[in-house]
């Protein structure tokens, strides 16, 4: 007994800086969500569903669409470029695997802005991608790379594209490659003995790599602001518009419920197909 | 002879995967080159190479601006770490030990702040504190950092600790160690590397993050992102290229660092 | 007093399984007691109360005379070498085995004198700055006997020390632990699942079955004479057979074998032939289905499965055994028979 008490000392501080830090502020956004706009500044604490309601009008809905669109767009392009280099990458001999893991944690732990920076300065106007591609008569006139909706779908693959990576490769580098010589060995061709036997047991990292490219995606305005030039409206431009100039905190709340709704969907939908609480390739 | 000539060329054959890898590679680098390179061009409108310069790390040495926000992000991500370094070290291990209801419940939240999307986390924090009417400036941005480095750190120790045997700890005791003496010397020496990485990562995390400060930063208050944010919306002075490439250096030598505490382990 | 320690009536449930059904034991100064039992027999949790890792929810324990029951595992002077030696990865040998003398806030000097001694006993000299992970499975073996050793306990405890290691060294060590055990005069409790290593090493055996004493002895009695059928099994590979409603435990060694038909043999028929460590095991089936074995010595017989003998045995060799209780409604590990 006199043990146990001194144990649970140990977690106090998690306990108490989880539920003041973490359930809380998250439970008042979710009072947050069913309050008023005070009429000059602030909130009301009166109930009501005027947030929620007006998400639904077009033009917020709209941007929630296309967030959503953008998301999936930039998921699914992630995959298809992230996959192949996460196996790829497991496959290496030692030394070399070890070279590139370390190349690809570099742009993870590297600050985003400035990765989208050195993007930026690439792609623009004049810039040395136009450049090369002119000189090679590839092109004909300015492409116009930036600025566009274009430009922030591969800002963002190019932001989120290390989080699949190591997703991808930290279950691929966990599988046992025996299983898919026994599949050859039993007669499978080489894309049935992947379809049947890699792609299943790569899953968990596919799946996990979906969750940590989806849900960010969802939330990073910078990118948008920055590569969008200001055209490309997203629900975390919205939301942000909402705190810092509108000053509709409620409609903020409102919008962050729901998008905290997706993200639990997700993470859900994960532990329910693979039934574990760990997401592959998160640290 | 023959066969020799052809185990050779086989050899030297560039499988397309590694192109593969490569081309990506070359892709996720340029930007960052990019970046390095410019803060060394003389030309002022960095479009065109104006010769090699080191006069924008001159300059930025005199942004007392810059400087502060240097300041500003290097304090803020040392709090933030030491915090999770503690708070996720001691929670990790009492987890390991206590059995109680709401336990998994917990063990759940303590992810939440890196499972969600930064955003809300930001917008949470912003009218959290408001309503506390805590003061927008330092002290709201080492908690809103902290709250998701105490995931990073918790994790990594938790891990490491699930891999650890408990005849370590059982084997000390039959020794003659008390409670105390087992976790002093055998436990936390054993998780040692892993509550390092956890807090390389955290103040890596912590330096990279701009969604969050810009939320709880409050007017008065600039952290380097937060400076490189703003200038990337109203207009990039090349001084910003020099530093980001100093900021780029002081990453790869955490990742560094951290690899070789993750090598360490036993 | 001779009795160095002693174990009374100890009870453990995990959950809701009875690991341990009531175990009474008394063990001499100066002895070598080996726990013999296949996997989940309650060997180590009793070991694992001993050394106070473990609380048992009913019995006693007694060292030198004192109840120790309820005391943390650094208020008693037994000490344990563990199945994976559990040598700290981050201290070199020298701090490995010195670890409890600097607990005990004994001085440097003192402690260095008392490593080098001690590795002189297990014959690791000049290994004192080596790190766990450089040594040798063998040597991580000496290395944990003298961390265990350094502290001069009144009892040592060995759980499964020589599991891990392959056959030649394991032979050695056991003739290495039972010189060392008699020079220092040190009891020790050793657990085994291995029958060969109990007889060989032990002054007494207590065979171990769903958490009871089957049968305590010297390895003479229990090789000659086991109580049950079990022990005739586990420790002398013995076969059960039922002549006039008695069970008698045989040896395979001493079975003969003949293709006529002689007063009191019972007919049976071949059904396999191996060669097992050494030895020709000849597998036969009386007519009741029971099975029963015979070695050999050489490597084959004339023999041929399907053929038809007649089993018999010396009266002397026929050992009378009781039939072992089962605890009613619970799951028995009968595999490792």
């Amino acid at each position: 007994m006199k043990k146990r008490s001194k144990d649970g000392l140990l977690i106090a501080p998690l306990y108490v800086f989880t539920l003041l830090f973490v359930a809380a502020p998250l439970l008042y956004m979710l009072a947050l969500s069913f309050m008023q706009r005070a009429e000059v500044w602030g909130v009301e604490a009166a109930f009501s569903l005027d947030s929620y309601r007006k998400i639904l009008q077009p033009v917020y809905r709209d941007t929630f669409v296309e967030s959503v669109k953008l998301a999936f767009t930039t998921t699914f392009l992630t995959l298809l470029v992230g996959y192949p280099f996460g196996y790829f990458m497991a496959r290496l001999p030692a030394k070399r695997k070890s070279l590139v893991m370390l190349l690809v944690v570099i742009p993870f732990w590297t600050n985003a802005l400035m990765r989208m920076y050195g993007w930026m300065i690439l792609f623009r106007s004049n810039g040395l991608a136009e450049q090369a591609l002119l000189r090679f008569g590839l092109i004909e006139d300015s492409l116009k790379l930036l600025y566009n909706y274009k430009a922030v779908l591969a800002g963002m693959v190019y932001a989120l594209l290390p989080f699949m990576v190591l997703a991808v490769y930290s279950s691929a580098e966990k599988m046992d490659w025996s299983l898919v010589e026994a599949a050859k060995d039993l007669g499978a061709k080489n894309w049935q003995a992947f379809a049947t036997v890699t792609l299943k047991l790569t899953l968990p990292g596919i799946l996990s790599g979906v969750i940590l490219v989806f849900i960010p995606s969802m939330g990073l305005f910078f990118i948008a602001d920055i590569l969008g030039g200001g055209k490309i409206m997203l629900v975390g431009n919205l939301i942000r518009d909402q705190l810092m100039s509108t000053r509709d905190w409620p409609f903020a709340a409102a919008l962050s419920v729901v998008l905290m709704a997706f993200t639990m969907l997700f993470i859900w939908t994960y532990r329910k197909i693979t039934h574990s609480d760990e997401l592959e390739g998160l640290l | 002879m023959e066969e020799k000539k052809t185990r050779s060329r086989k050899k030297k054959r560039i499988r397309p995967s590694d192109c593969y890898l490569g081309v990506l590679l070359a892709l996720m680098y340029l930007p960052i080159l990019m970046v390095i390179l410019y803060s060394f061009n003389a030309s002022k409108t960095s479009v065109v190479w104006g010769g090699f310069t080191l006069s924008w790390y001159e300059e930025m040495l005199h942004d007392r601006g810059l400087l502060q926000a240097l300041q500003n992000s290097v304090v803020l991500g040392l709090s933030a770490s030491a915090i999770a370094g503690v708070i996720g070290t001691l929670g990790a291990v009492g987890m390991s030990r206590v059995h109680f209801r709401s336990k998994g419940m917990l063990d759940y939240l303590i992810l939440v702040p890196i499972m969600v999307p930064e955003i809300i986390l930001g917008m949470v924090f912003m009218v959290f504190f408001s309503l506390l009417s805590l003061p927008f400036g330092m002290t709201t941005l080492v908690l809103g950092h902290s709250a998701f480095c105490v995931p990073y750190v918790y994790m990594m120790v938790k891990a490491r600790l699930i891999g650890i045997d408990k005849s370590y700890a059982e084997a000390a005791r039959d020794l003659g160690a008390r409670e105390r003496q087992v976790f002093f010397d055998i436990t936390l020496p054993l998780i040692a590397p892993a509550i390092a990485s956890g807090m390389l990562l955290s103040f890596a995390m912590s330096l990279d993050d701009v969604v969050i400060s810009i939320f709880v930063a409050g007017a008065r208050i600039s952290t380097l992102p937060v400076k490189i944010y703003t200038q990337l919306k109203t207009g990039v002075t090349p001084e910003i290229n020099a530093l980001c490439t100093l900021m780029l250096a002081v990453t790869i030598f955490l990742v560094l660092l951290s690899g070789r505490l993750q090598k360490k382990k036993l | 007093m001779s009795n160095v320690l002693i174990l009374e009536g100890i009870e453990k449930s995990f959950g809701k399984t009875r690991v341990l059904r009531g175990i009474d034991l008394e063990i001499a100064r100066g002895e070598f007691l080996t726990l013999l039992g296949s996997s989940g027999c309650g060997k180590t949790t009793t070991l694992r109360i001993v050394a106070g890792l473990e609380t048992p929810d009913r019995g006693r324990v007694l060292l030198n005379g004192e109840d120790v029951t309820e005391r943390e595992p650094w208020q008693r002077n037994v000490n344990t070498v563990f199945q994976n030696y559990a040598l700290f990865p981050h201290m070199d040998v020298a701090a490995n085995i010195g670890y409890s003398l600097k607990l005990k806030k004994k001085s440097r000097p003192e402690i260095a004198r008392a490593v080098t001694e001690s590795l002189k006993l297990v014959q690791l000299e000049g290994y004192e700055k080596r790190m766990p992970s450089e040594l040798s499975g063998g040597q991580r073996q000496r290395v944990a006997i003298a961390r265990a050793l350094v502290n001069e306990p009144q009892v040592l405890l060995l759980d499964e020390p020589l599991g891990a290691l392959d056959l030649q060294l394991r032979r050695q060590m056991q003739t290495e632990l039972k010189r060392l055990q008699k020079r220092l005069g040190i009891t020790f409790i050793y657990i085994t699942h291995d029958q060969e290593e109990a007889l060989n090493m032990s002054d007494r055996i207590a065979v171990m079955r769903e958490g009871r004493f089957v049968q305590i002895g010297s390895a003479q009695e229990i090789y000659d004479r086991p109580r049950t059928s079990y022990v005739a099994r586990f420790v002398g590979n013995a076969n059960i057979i039922r002549v006039d409603g008695r069970m008698l435990a045989v040896r395979s060694e001493q079975i003969l074998l003949d293709g006529q038909e002689t007063p009191g043999a019972l007919a049976a028929v071949v059904k396999e032939k191996s060669f097992v460590g050494g030895m020709l095991r000849i597998g036969l089936e009386l007519t009741d289905g029971t099975p029963v074995t015979a070695s050999r010595h050489g490597i084959d017989a004339a023999w041929q499965p399907g053929e038809r003998l007649y089993v018999s045995w010396r009266p002397e060799h026929g050992v009378p055994v009781e039939k072992d209780e089962t605890a009613a409604g619970e799951e028995v590990d009968e595999e490792a028979l």
